[in-house]
C-alpha cells in the first residue's frame, strides 16, 4: 500500500485480505492495481457503461434498478429505483445527480473504503446513473476530511475522462457528462440530502423544509437525485447482471449485498460485504466475518446501523424477544420496533464488550449530536445540549434519579419535532440506552464514587433468550 | 512558517488564483458561489488558517458579500479561524474510536506536546484537537494532519511518539 502513502497522503493497513462469500462490489478488491483504470477494465470494469449507453434507454435502466429492489444504502433504505422515477423532467431545465459521499455517521466507513480502493466502481455507477436520469453535470460531494479520497477520485476521474468514459460524446452515443468532486467543510449535517445541496451551493448546511423534495427542486432549484456512494456503485452489477438477478440475492424486501462497517471491540473490525439475511450471530462470531469479541471478552451490546439507531443489549442483538434468530436485513433488524429492535441504518455495526460503559458512550454520542446540530430548530439545538450536560453529570457521578426521567423527557420532545432527522438521530440513542440499560444509569447515580472507579459490567445482557414455547393450536 | 495576523492584508499568489479559476468552471456561470468551500480549503492550505482578510478577498473574487463567506467559514468545523501549528493534529474522539482508546491518545498528546487542546507549541510546529467521527471507525484510533490531511490509523502511544519525532525531524 506504499503508493497510497506517497500519492495521496494516506497511511493505512491493508485490510483487504478478508474472505467473503458473495461479492458484487468488493469482488476484485484484492487485485493489485484495481484502483487504476487499466486493471479495473481488465476485470470487466465499465461494461455497465457500454451496456447502458449503447443498448438501454434511460427508462429501461430505471426499470432495472426498480426490479432489483435496491434500497438506499445511506441509511433511510428508500427504494432507489422509485426515487429515480420521481425525478421531474421539465423541458429546458438541467437535472442533476449528486452522490452523497459525506459519510459522517459514527460507525460507518464503508464509502471511504470503497472510494479508497475501487474509485472506478463509483465513477462507473455515476455515469450509468447520470445517463438514466438525464444529468449532464454530476457532483460527488465528499466530506472535506477525506482529502486523500478526494485526491484518489480526482485522479480516477481524470483517467476515465482521458479514456473517453467522461466528457463529450461518450462512446459516440452523443451523451455528454462532466463529473466533479466537491469537498465539504466538516459537518455531519451535510449528509442530510437537502443540507448537502445547500452546502454544494456554497452556503451553511441548514436542511431545507420538504416539500419540495429535491426530485422537484434540488440543486440550484433544479430536479436533483441524491444517492449514497454504495447505492450508486450497486447500479453497476444491477446493469451487468440484470435487476432480476440482483433481486435473487438477499431475503424478502432486503435484496442484494450490503457493505457493513464493523467497529468496536471485535477481533477483526473492517468492511465486509454480506448477503442481506446473514444471521447476526454468524456475522459477529464466524471467522469469515468479525471473528468474535476481542481479547476473549463477552459481548455486552451493539449499535447495529450507525450511532443514530437504537442500541441493543447482546441478547436482543442475536435474537428477537421470542427467541428467533435475528438476521442482518432491513426487516429483521427492525423486528420488534424500538421496544426490542433497532434499524439497519447505514450498516455501521459497533460492538461493545463487557468492559464498556453505556452511560459514557451515550454521553459521547450526545456530545457528537450537540456538536453537529446545525442550530436551525430549537428542539434539536437546545435539546442536544441539555442531553449532553445531563449525561455528563451522570457519567461523572453528580447525577440524581430525576435526571434519568429528565433525559427521557428531553429526547421525547426532540424526536419528530425538527426539520431534518438529526433530531431523531440524537434522541434515539438516548432513549434506547435508557430503555435497555436503565439499571446502569441508576447504578451511576446510586454509586457516585464506585462508578468512577469501575464499570457496571455485563449484568444479564448476555443471557441468551430462550425460544418461545410453541402454543398448541386449538 | 508564514505568519498572518487577522487584519494584515493577504495576497493570493498567481498559482492560487489559477486554481480558483479552474474550480469555478465546475459550476454554472451564475452559480460560482458553489466554489466557496473548495476555495476556503485552498486558502487554508496556503496560510494554514483562514484570516478574515483572506475571506474578504474570497468574497471579492466570487462577487458575493463578505458575510456570506464569514457565515460559511464559521459553520464548518474544518476551517481554522485562528493560527494553528504547522502540523495541526486532529484525533477522532467519537464513540467507536473511544472504545479502542482514542481518549488515551488525546491525553498522551497533551503530555507529549506540553500544550492543551487548541493551543500551539512554542516552536509553532504543533497544535492538536479532538474532532468528531472521521469515518474510519474500524481502524481506530485515528488522526489526521492538516493541511494535507494525511491520515494515520490504528494508533498506539508508540506510533504517535514516532509520528511526532518524524514530523520534528522533517522540519
Amino acid at each position: 500500500m506504499s503508493h497510497l502513502i506517497q500519492d495521496y497522503g494516506l497511511q493505512t493497513t491493508d485490510y483487504r485480505l478478508i474472505k467473503m462469500s458473495r461479492k458484487l462490489l468488493l469482488e476484485h478488491i484484492n487485485v493489485p492495481g484495481i484502483n487504476t483504470l487499466e486493471v479495473y477494465r481488465q476485470k470487466g470494469g465499465y461494461r455497465a457503461v457500454e451496456k447502458a449507453l449503447k443498448t438501454l434507454t434511460p427508462e429501461e435502466i430505471v426499470e432495472e434498478v426498480k426490479k432489483s429492489g435496491l434500497r438506499g444504502r445511506g441509511g433511510a433504505g428508500f427504494p432507489t429505483g422509485m426515487k429515480w422515477s420521481f425525478l421531474a423532467k421539465p423541458e429546458g431545465v438541467a437535472r442533476y445527480l449528486v452522490c452523497n459521499a459525506d459519510e459522517s455517521e459514527p460507525g460507518t466507513f464503508k464509502d471511504r473504503y470503497l472510494m479508497t480502493y475501487i474509485p472506478h466502481a463509483l465513477i462507473e455507477g455515476m455515469i450509468v446513473a447520470s445517463f438514466a436520469l438525464g444529468a449532464k453535470v454530476s457532483y460527488i460531494y465528499v466530506r472535506g476530511e477525506m482529502m486523500p479520497q478526494i485526491r484518489i477520485l480526482e485522479k480516477a476521474i481524470a483517467e476515465a475522462k482521458a479514456a473517453g468514459w467522461l466528457g463529450k460524446n461518450i462512446l459516440g452515443t452523443g451523451y455528454d457528462l462532466e463529473l466533479y468532486v466537491q469537498p465539504g467543510g466538516g459537518a455531519y449535517i451535510c449528509g442530510e440530502e437537502t443540507a448537502l445541496l445547500e452546502s454544494l451551493e456554497g452556503k451553511r448546511g441548514n436542511p431545507r423544509i420538504k416539500p419540495p423534495f429535491p426530485a422537484i427542486a434540488g440543486l440550484y432549484g433544479c430536479p436533483t437525485v441524491v444517492n449514497n456512494v454504495e447505492s450508486i456503485a450497486a447500479v453497476v452489477p444491477i446493469i451487468n447482471d440484470g435487476g432480476d438477478e440482483y433481486a435473487k440475492i438477499g431475503v424478502g424486501r432486503s435484496t442484494g449485498t450490503k457493505l457493513i462497517s464493523a467497529s468496536g471491540n471485535l477481533v477483526k473490525p473492517g468492511v465486509y460485504e454480506i448477503e442481506l439475511g446473514l444471521p447476526v450471530e454468524e456475522f459477529i462470531y464466524s471467522d469469515e466475518y468479525c471473528g468474535g469479541i476481542a481479547n476473549g471478552k463477552r459481548l455486552k451490546a451493539t449499535v447495529a446501523g450507525g450511532s443514530s439507531v437504537p442500541i441493543l443489549p447482546a441478547n436482543l442483538t442475536l435474537k428477537y424477544a421470542n427467541g428467533e434468530p435475528r438476521l442482518m436485513s432491513y426487516e429483521s433488524l427492525s423486528e420488534g420496533g424500538f421496544a426490542t429492535g433497532t434499524m439497519m441504518g447505514s450498516g455501521g455495526f459497533i460492538a461493545f464488550d463487557e468492559d464498556q460503559c453505556i452511560v459514557r458512550n451515550t454521553w459521547n454520542f450526545s456530545r457528537f449530536y450537540h456538536h453537529e446540530s446545525c442550530g436551525q430548530c430549537s428542539p434539536c439545538r437546545e435539546g442536544t445540549g441539555w442531553m449532553e450536560k445531563v449525561l455528563h453529570k451522570i457519567e461523572h457521578g453528580h447525577g440524581s434519579m430525576d435526571d434519568v426521567d429528565l433525559l427521557w423527557d428531553i429526547q421525547r420532545k426532540i424526536e419528530g419535532n425538527t426539520i431534518c432527522p438529526l433530531g431523531d438521530a440524537a434522541a434515539w440513542p438516548v432513549a434506547s440506552a435508557i430503555r435497555h440499560f436503565r439499571d446502569e444509569f441508576e447504578w451511576h447515580i446510586k454509586e457516585p464514587v464506585k462508578s468512577q472507579q469501575q464499570n457496571y459490567g455485563i449484568a444479564n445482557y448476555a443471557v441468551p433468550i430462550e425460544k418461545a414455547p410453541v402454543t398448541e393450536e386449538k | 512558517m508564514l505568519k498572518v495576523e487577522e487584519q494584515t492584508p493577504v495576497a493570493f499568489s498567481s498559482e492560487l488564483l489559477v486554481k480558483f479559476d479552474e474550480i469555478i468552471t465546475r459550476y454554472p456561470s451564475d452559480k460560482s458561489k458553489s466554489a466557496l468551500l473548495p476555495l476556503l480549503h485552498l486558502v487554508q492550505a496556503e496560510f494554514l488558517w483562514v484570516p478574515t482578510s483572506a475571506m474578504d478577498k474570497v468574497a471579492e473574487y466570487l462577487n458575493i458579500q463578505p458575510i456570506e463567506v464569514y457565515e460559511v467559514a464559521t459553520f464548518y468545523s474544518m476551517y481554522f479561524l485562528k493560527p494553528q501549528g504547522k502540523y495541526a493534529l486532529e484525533v477522532c474522539r467519537t464513540g467507536p474510536c473511544c472504545l479502542v482508546g482514542a481518549e488515551k491518545i488525546l491525553d498522551h498528546l497533551e503530555d507529549k506536546l506540553g500544550i492543551k487542546e487548541g493551543e500551539v507549541t512554542a516552536d509553532g510546529l504543533f497544535s492538536f484537537r479532538g474532532v468528531e467521527c472521521l469515518a474510519a471507525c474500524g481502524f481506530g484510533p485515528v488522526l489526521q494532519i492538516s493541511p494535507e490531511y494525511t491520515f494515520y490509523e490504528n494508533l498506539t502511544i508508540e506510533s504517535v511518539d514516532k509520528l511526532i519525532e518524524d514530523l520534528k525531524n522533517k522540519s
